[in-house]
């Protein structure tokens, strides 16, 4: 068994800029998680991380995440008590001990949610997530897609507030209980997920996410230290495709079913002069289409980036005048089968296409 | 109406005359290290050349001043920081993302507390009533003069930092105290950062509120004053006085400002070149766009009003290289009139260029003549290259705009440029600034979520909370317009959330409103 690594603090800057990208515009920036974690390390706690191959099948791992209106996060700061407190109670609601603990999804402050958990309760952190990007529900991942059991979950607030899920009768209504309850508590909770074995992160997790993450924010900065072109750098070392250069030239938003749905119009500079592209958001980029056809759509990783810094963009911030680049990451293969589709793909979001990879 | 419009800049102070629309005139003098002295000589130059037929209604200055004392460290005020919101946000506490320089400058006694609200205005726990009286004695024992109080959610619902600041007034009453509602949006931790900041600036706004006043009745004015902000409105300075933060970047916005009533342009491109850097900006109904993102002021985090600028290192001092392939960034700043081949020494700049190529006919030409045309092509061209990237940047139209070139350096800026209908001189561009003062009308904001409000309903509710600010602010109610509207629809939050963002702006009113507590 390979020992745990210990994670440095230059690599929890770089796995924020990383996980930014790996949001897709959406998972909500890592900011303050980041500067929770700077607050620790400044204290002298160091997290590990876990390969995942060294899970015992029967070692039970906790998968975190914050759930609730970014906005709201952006007055009730998100504090590392507050997740290690959904773990340790989903540990006594259990009456028994997690061996690590993992991210739901490695897009945007989520990805930094289990190393806030990790540092107060010393344990380690799995190099793993189960959406390899963000998603907007409980039902995209890839422990649903592989008919895992989705409860129990408990989620706690910053005052002495906890709910338990015991049960849920499917994904949506997990869904639907925990989002009434996340409502109830202000619109900004802690949770920990249904509990995984050992077994279940090895076979039906994405592996390595983190590690991924961490690396992707690596190459974004020694572009930016060397002065070269980070998207560039990107493309290059993670196999991604330059889908548009462009300018911003509309947005339009609007809120419908808790999501924040809307289009960006961006006209073509550089090579792309003269072209069109429409992206389409909710939460996350979903579809984009070059010229009134469509030319990536998720599962693809839809990465929207400020084209001089390599910043990513969120669909909160799309403003216009923005010059940015549209870069497409490979998705990860679980979402891409029959099944992922049905879960992820772009009729899941309520656009009638088949699934067409750029990567095909 | 006449107003004196008055820019107190690093280096230059200037001051303009306007009766109506007409500058009447407009002088440029140094700035002192008293700052007074250098204002009451620029008045005193104005008065005499201008001879102004009647009495001056207003007047109105800008001020880098309060920028400087941030980005330097000087003249800043030790301040008490309140934060009220426990148990949230309690692992983020004030200064968390400040500098350690400058956070060892301003930190004072920093004191968390419970109390706060929800984003639809329940209270998360009650304020803690007795620790903030514990707080007042503790920030009176450690003898500082300035607190700063932020409360979670305050923009929606201010009772908590209201009842902390009537606390505090009892325990210590000559403290000055800054709220977070009053500068900022959503966003705690900017919001806070703005709040200490204005804190730590407050004495030196009142010490040069004063001094700018003195030099108004030293020069025999008995016009109010006014001192602009960073969106293009001013304050009456007894107000300003107390938000110091607000007059960042105030200069930018006037030159923009300026360069929009010099040309009779509402909506067009603004280029403003001085001697080290190029700012770009794009006017639109006069004001200049602001920025959407953060903006960081000294390496300190907030979310002030500021506007899109892009700034480039090109500008009539910049260094060129040899071959002519490369400008900038380093800039022979004030040393231009000494340094450059024009004026007698050895360095290769911009203005040599311009000079060799006949754009510009300044000091000696005969010392540039030997300047390979080859290399003056290049040099030019990739200054063009440098300022049609930047004007296109800028731009978010395909149609094409107007461009209007103000400051110094505005020679290096070419006739024609893609995407821009035409390039716009103006008259007194060397004072753009003080003239943006001068015209700088009352603006009043609002940022704020509406629950189960239709979308008009909620931007007509957040105008009239905007109307009734810029009223208070001195705006005269009939002249007040719409200048921004946005509504940004909230995930995941429930009723139908919209976070709505207006401002509205207005003339100053005649007679200016008395001043209102805030």
């Amino acid at each position: 068994m390979a020992p745990l690594r210990a994670v440095s603090a230059e690599e929890i800057e770089s796995l924020a800029i990383g996980a930014w990208i790996l949001g897709t515009g959406g998972g909500g920036s890592p900011y303050l998680a980041l500067l929770n974690m700077r607050a620790l390390y400044a204290q002298g706690m160091r997290v590990s991380l876990m390969d995942p191959r060294d899970l015992a099948d029967d070692d039970l791992v906790a998968v975190v995440s914050n759930m609730g209106a970014p906005l709201v996060g952006q007055e009730r700061l998100t504090d590392p008590r507050t997740i290690a407190r959904a773990v340790t109670m989903m540990e006594e609601y259990l009456g028994r001990r997690f061996r690590a603990i993992m991210s739901l999804e490695i897009g945007g402050g989520n990805a930094v949610q289990p190393f806030m958990a990790a540092a107060l309760l010393d344990r380690p952190v799995v190099d793993a997530d189960c959406m390899g990007r963000a998603f907007p529900e409980a039902q995209m991942t890839s422990f649903a897609i592989h008919d895992l059991r989705m409860y129990p979950l408990t989620l706690v607030d910053v005052r002495d507030n906890a709910v338990v899920v015991a049960q849920a009768a499917s994904w949506k209504w997990m869904e639907r209980l925990s989002r009434t309850a996340c409502v109830a508590v202000g619109s900004i909770a802690a949770t920990c997920k249904a509990p995984r074995t050992g077994k279940e992160v090895k076979e039906c997790a994405i592996l390595y996410s983190t590690s991924k993450a961490i690396r992707l924010g690596q190459t974004v900065q020694a572009a930016r230290r060397a002065h070269r072109d980070p998207i560039a750098a990107l493309i290059d070392a993670e196999g991604g495709r330059l889908i548009f250069t462009g300018k911003i030239a509309d947005v339009a938003r609007r809120a419908t079913e808790g999501f924040l749905r809307g289009t960006a119009q961006l006209d073509g500079l550089g090579d792309d002069r003269g072209r069109r592209l429409e992206l389409a958001f909710q939460n996350e980029f979903a579809v984009g289409w070059l010229d009134g056809m469509p030319r990536v759509m998720t599962p693809d990783l839809i990465c929207v980036m400020d084209t001089v810094s390599g910043e990513a963009i969120g669909t909160e911030t799309l403003r216009y005048g923005q010059r940015v680049s549209v870069v497409a990451l490979p998705a990860p293969p679980v979402l891409l089968t029959p099944k992922g589709l049905e879960h992820v793909g772009p009729r899941a979001f309520g656009y009638d296409l088949d699934f067409r990879s750029v990567f095909a | 109406m006449r107003r004196i419009g008055i820019d107190v800049g690093g280096t230059n102070t200037d001051a303009v005359l306007l009766d109506g629309d007409v500058v009447v005139h407009a002088v440029k003098t140094p700035t002192t290290a008293d700052v007074t002295r250098g204002i009451t000589t620029a008045l005193r130059d104005l008065l005499a050349a201008a001879r102004p037929a009647g009495a001056i209604d207003a007047v109105m200055i800008g001020t880098t001043h309060f920028t400087n004392a941030v980005v330097q460290r000087r003249d800043l005020t030790r301040v008490g920081a309140v934060r009220i919101g426990l148990p949230a946000s309690a692992s983020l506490p004030p200064f968390v993302d400040w500098p350690t320089d400058l956070a060892a400058l301003v930190r004072g006694e920093v004191v968390m507390l419970e109390g706060g609200h929800e984003y639809d205005g329940r209270p998360i726990v009650p304020f803690d009533e007795r620790g903030m009286r514990d707080a007042a004695r503790r920030i009176r024992a450690a003898g500082l003069t300035s607190v700063a109080i932020a409360s979670v959610f305050s923009p929606l619902n201010a009772e908590c930092e209201t009842r902390a600041a009537a606390i505090l007034r009892e325990e210590c009453p000559d403290v000055a105290v800054t709220l977070s509602h009053q500068l900022g949006r959503i966003g705690l931790l900017e919001r806070e950062n703005a709040t200490l900041l204005n804190a730590a600036l407050v004495e030196l706004a009142r010490r040069t509120t004063r001094a700018f006043t003195e030099a108004l009745g030293a020069s025999g004015l008995a016009a109010p004053l006014y001192l602009t902000q960073n969106d293009g409105t001013v304050m009456l300075a007894a107000t300003a006085e107390a938000f110091p933060v607000y007059s960042f970047a105030s200069g930018p916005t006037n030159s923009m400002r300026g360069a929009a009533f010099l040309s009779g342009l509402g909506d067009a491109i603004v280029i403003d070149v001085g001697g080290t850097t190029t700012d770009i900006g794009s006017l639109r109904r006069g004001f200049p766009r602001e920025a959407n993102n953060v903006v960081e002021i000294g390496g300190v985090r907030t979310l002030f009003r500021m506007p899109d600028l892009l700034s480039l290192g090109l500008g009539g001092g910049s260094l060129v290289s040899d071959d002519g392939r490369r400008v900038g960034p380093q800039s022979l700043g004030y040393r231009l009139v000494e340094d450059s081949l024009v004026f007698g020494g050895t360095t290769l700049t911009t203005t040599d260029v311009a000079v060799a190529a006949g754009l510009l006919d300044l000091g000696d030409r005969r010392r540039v003549a030997a300047l390979p045309a080859d290399a003056v092509k290049t040099t030019l061209a990739r200054i063009h290259a440098m300022i049609d990237e930047g004007v296109d940047r800028m731009k978010t139209d395909a149609r094409e705009e107007p461009l209007i070139a103000v400051g110094g350096g505005c020679f290096l800026v070419p006739e024609r440029l893609p995407g821009v209908s035409e390039v716009v001189h103006v008259r007194h561009q060397a004072v753009a600034n003080a003239v943006g003062a001068a015209i700088a009308q009352v603006s009043g904001e609002v940022d704020q979520i509406f629950q189960n409000l239709t979308r008009d309903a909620a931007i007509a509710e957040a105008r009239r909370v905007a109307e009734d600010r810029a009223v208070a602010g001195g705006a005269d109610a009939g002249s007040l317009q719409l200048v921004e509207v946005e509504d940004l629809p909230l995930a995941y939050l429930p009723g139908n959330s919209l976070r709505v963002r207006v401002r509205v702006v207005g003339d100053i009113a005649e007679r200016p409103a008395p001043q209102r507590s805030r």
